[in-house]
């Protein structure tokens, strides 16, 4: 059974079932780095997951699928954006809201285009890739794609001017203003790169199924929210506590084929992955004015 | 370049407070000009219409006489102008190179920063204006008056030739002091511009070339500063002659009423932040605490108050241990911060007259309040302390700092504990609200209470100290008697330099 914990299907699946976490609490920290709290990430997967199936669907290409799941993405995020950035609404409703609405979007439109709320109609896959094959984990374009991701956002976040200013924002933002930044535009941009990396999540939550079934997140944005806490708001810190939580996963699925019956198992890893994480991570800081909308005249 | 400012009937309302209302305001170029005014004058909206982060509603600015808009402060910017602000606009968790470069970075194709060029410029600028500053340290681990130089090198980076300075002086040390108008002048000499605001009117006396004196939203008058005096200053500011009353009597007597013995506590970030620490104050006694901001000071004062646990030692106060018992100690507290510990600004004034007290017996039983008899210790607090407006159900958040302090002292004094501990009492307030805090801890004083006094003022210290202790990290370096001491002694032991005696 062990060997079977190392093996490159392991691994292989260890990495698939990252991707629907690591794509949006990579998202996230950018949109939380930039000041604005993101727990429309649940919703966001959802629309998606549902605009990529039906963009599958119309045009039987995956691709144009992910294209209409990032751009619904997108769209949800600025939604999100427009309400708590240039409306100063509180993020947190604001999240909430959209997070019901997505629930009630797709169940509503699932119903209007494959005549039935709860599954839509089965959807081609992705090809392999052929490269590069010499790294066959790599040969799934998704976690090509993430790897990729992650690598960009680090180096944005941290060496680039945008990055500058998108934590300048989140940490300080009558400081930022002061030297000229238009604190507004920058945390936008940063919702809205969270609604695009998790909008590829939702994207590959379809693709990977084949179909979207009702409330087929389950969790996942809360869970990437939790990612990107334990990873510091890092992109990198982020990606590692996703791969964590997908190991425990794996590692819950391998055992309940090997020991049938015992359903508590599922929990083994979870509450081995709680301790590793409350005993080595430590406490982390979130960005100053994480949550708090910036009101121009008030000094 | 010939820059020179000329600001003309300036106007701009809060919804219905005037803040500047019809002001003239002109700086010739290469000058020092000093804008000196209480508390509320509107001096800093002044400056922030200046530098675009306020649009006036009537009135116009004219830059070396030419008409212009400054909707932004990266408008303002662009006419070099600079402005270091009251709060240091600073963020704690970048770099210094990050925060001097922020909005004006050097970047090569697709937006990288290129840092190690951005890190040799500001050290040209540090060596060539004598700001040393280490470009790759995070700000959060800078002191006071380093942080101070790092929002002065963000002015050189963008290459101001008019530097606003916001009440830039009460957060540093005599000698940062010293070494900022060491700074101010140089720039002077190098013809660039430079507006001061302060309200310690020797700073003016010193280093200005000429002052605006502000009262109320108005600008009383311009005046160049050697045709003027501090006295003559100082009356213009306020409006009518200041005389100042307070004066202390009646020697200590030798009971020590409050005794801190071996004291060590951690700060909220877990460090240690006050170490192995004693003192005692006795009856009629005031000890002085002067320190730099952080150095243990709050963590100590937290300790006494029954706030924070000590890991060792302990407190007694006549006679009686306080540590880390379920009862409060007797003190009264006026805190450092007054909207955040010392009121709630929601509540009333006769609430807040009773918070801390409200389970005395007096003021409720089992499951009710005594509204009568809190509204009669309202009715009674507020005419002894003179707060004003005398409307007891009036939210204390609608009240003038002044009058907020009142309410606080009000309350804190009247339970009559043998010990007061006074943070910071006077931050913030104008010339007559720092009167009356003087002469009511100099009445309690005078009553025999041991009083622990910290404030970053020094001439406060001074003023009404006993002894004074000087705090470096978390040890008392030394004690002096008050009598004995100046604000240059005091402030070269404030940075640890040298021990004397303990
Ligand atoms: N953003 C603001 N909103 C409302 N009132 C303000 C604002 N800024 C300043 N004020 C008020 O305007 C008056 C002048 O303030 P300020 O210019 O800060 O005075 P000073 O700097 O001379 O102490 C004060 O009464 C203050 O409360
Ligand atoms: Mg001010």
């Amino acid at each position: 059974m062990f060997d079977s914990l190392i093996s490159f299907a392991f691994l292989s699946q260890t990495l698939r079932i990252s991707i629907p976490y690591a794509l949006p609490a990579i998202g996230g920290t950018f949109s939380e780095r930039g000041g604005v709290a993101n727990i429309a990430l649940e919703g966001i997967l959802l629309i998606a997951a549902f605009a990529t199936t039906v963009g599958t669907f119309w045009s039987n290409d995956p691709l144009i699928g992910i294209c209409c799941g990032v751009g619904a993405g997108m769209v949800t995020a600025f939604l999100h954006g427009i309400i708590s950035v240039t409306l100063k609404a509180d993020q947190i409703v604001s999240g909430i809201a959209i997070n019901l609405l997505a629930i009630g979007v797709t169940k509503f439109s699932c119903q209007l285009i494959f005549n039935s709320s709860s599954n839509s109609a089965r959807i081609v896959g992705m090809e392999k890739w052929n490269f590069p094959s010499s790294i066959p984990l790599l040969e799934n374009p998704f976690v090509a794609g993430t790897v990729v991701v992650l690598i960009i956002a680090h180096v944005v976040l941290f060496r680039t001017r945008f990055g500058l200013r998108l934590r300048s924002v989140g940490e300080h933002p009558a400081a930022a203003e002061s030297l000229g930044i238009n604190v507004s535009r920058v945390r936008h941009a940063g919702v809205l790169i969270s609604g695009v990396l998790a909008g590829a999540g939702g994207a590959w939550l379809a693709i990977d199924q084949h179909s979207f079934t009702d409330g087929m997140s389950a969790g996942r944005g809360f869970i990437a929210l939790a990612a990107l806490i334990i990873g510091k708001w890092t992109p990198l810190g982020a990606a590692g506590a996703c791969l964590l939580f997908g190991c425990a996963e794996s590692i819950s699925i391998q055992l309940q084929s090997s020991f049938h019956g015992l359903q508590f198992i599922q929990l083994i890893p979870y509450i081995i992955t709680m301790f590793v994480l409350a005993g080595f991570i430590g406490r982390s800081i979130p960005p100053a004015t994480i949550g708090i909308p910036y009101e121009k005249e008030k000094h | 370049m010939m820059f020179s400012i000329n600001m003309q009937h300036i106007s701009k309302r809060f919804g219905n407070l005037r803040a500047n209302d019809g002001v003239n305001f002109s700086v010739q170029q290469g000058e020092i000009h000093a804008l000196v005014g209480e508390n509320g004058a509107g001096k800093s909206t002044l400056m922030n219409i200046l530098y675009g982060i306020h649009q006036p509603d009537e009135g116009s600015i004219l830059l070396n006489e030419n008409l212009v808009k400054l909707e932004t402060p990266a408008r303002a910017i662009s006419f070099g102008i600079g402005m270091v602000h009251q709060h240091f606009m600073l963020i704690p968790s970048l770099t210094v190179t990050e925060n001097i470069i922020l909005g004006n970075e050097l970047t090569s194709m697709l937006g990288f920063i290129n840092s190690s060029e951005a890190e040799r410029t500001i050290e040209q600028l540090s060596d060539r204006y004598r700001l040393p500053v280490n470009p790759r340290a995070r700000v959060e681990s800078l002191s006071v008056g380093q942080q101070q130089r790092v929002e002065l090198l963000k002015l050189l980076y963008r290459n101001a030739e008019i530097l606003i300075l916001d009440e830039p002086t009460p957060v540093l040390t005599p000698q940062e002091v010293e070494e900022l108008f060491h700074t101010l002048n140089n720039f002077k000499s190098m013809g660039k511009t430079v507006i001061l605001i302060t309200h310690k009117l020797s700073e003016v006396m010193a280093i200005s070339n000429s002052v605006t004196v502000m009262r109320r939203g108005k600008v009383v008058t311009r005046v160049d500063t050697v045709s003027t005096s501090q006295i003559e200053l100082a009356r213009l500011m306020v409006g009518h002659d200041v005389e100042f009353r307070t004066v202390k009597t009646s020697p200590p007597s030798s009971m020590p009423v409050l005794v801190v013995e071996g004291v060590s506590a951690q700060s909220d970030r877990h460090l240690p932040a006050v170490r192995n620490l004693s003192l005692s104050i006795a009856g009629g006694e005031i000890l002085g605490i002067a320190a730099i901001e952080g150095n243990g000071q709050s963590e100590l004062i937290q300790v006494i108050t029954g706030l924070r646990k000590p890991t060792a030692g302990k407190v007694v106060i006549k006679g009686q241990e306080y540590l880390s018992s379920r009862h409060h100690p007797p003190v009264s507290h006026i805190p450092e911060d007054r909207g955040k510990q010392g009121l709630v600004l929601d509540f009333t004034i006769s609430e807040n007259l009773i918070l801390g007290r409200h389970q005395e017996k007096n003021f409720s039983g089992l499951f009710r309040l005594f509204n009568e008899k809190v509204e009669s210790n309202a009715k009674q607090l507020i005419q002894v302390y003179d707060i004003r407006p005398p409307t007891k159900h009036l939210r204390v958040r609608n009240l003038s700092g002044g009058n907020q302090q009142k309410v606080i002292i009000a309350r804190e004094l009247s339970k009559n504990a043998p010990v007061i501990v006074a943070n910071h009492p006077t931050r913030g307030l104008d010339i007559w609200a720092i009167e009356f805090v003087h002469s009511s801890l100099l009445r309690e004083r005078t009553n025999g209470k041991a009083i622990l006094l910290v404030s970053s003022d020094l001439e406060e210290l001074l003023k009404l100290s006993d002894r004074i202790a000087v705090m470096y990290e978390g040890e008392i370096v030394t004690i002096v008697e008050a009598k004995n001491t100046t604000e240059r002694e005091l402030g070269i032991y404030m940075t640890g330099a040298v021990k004397r005696g303990a």
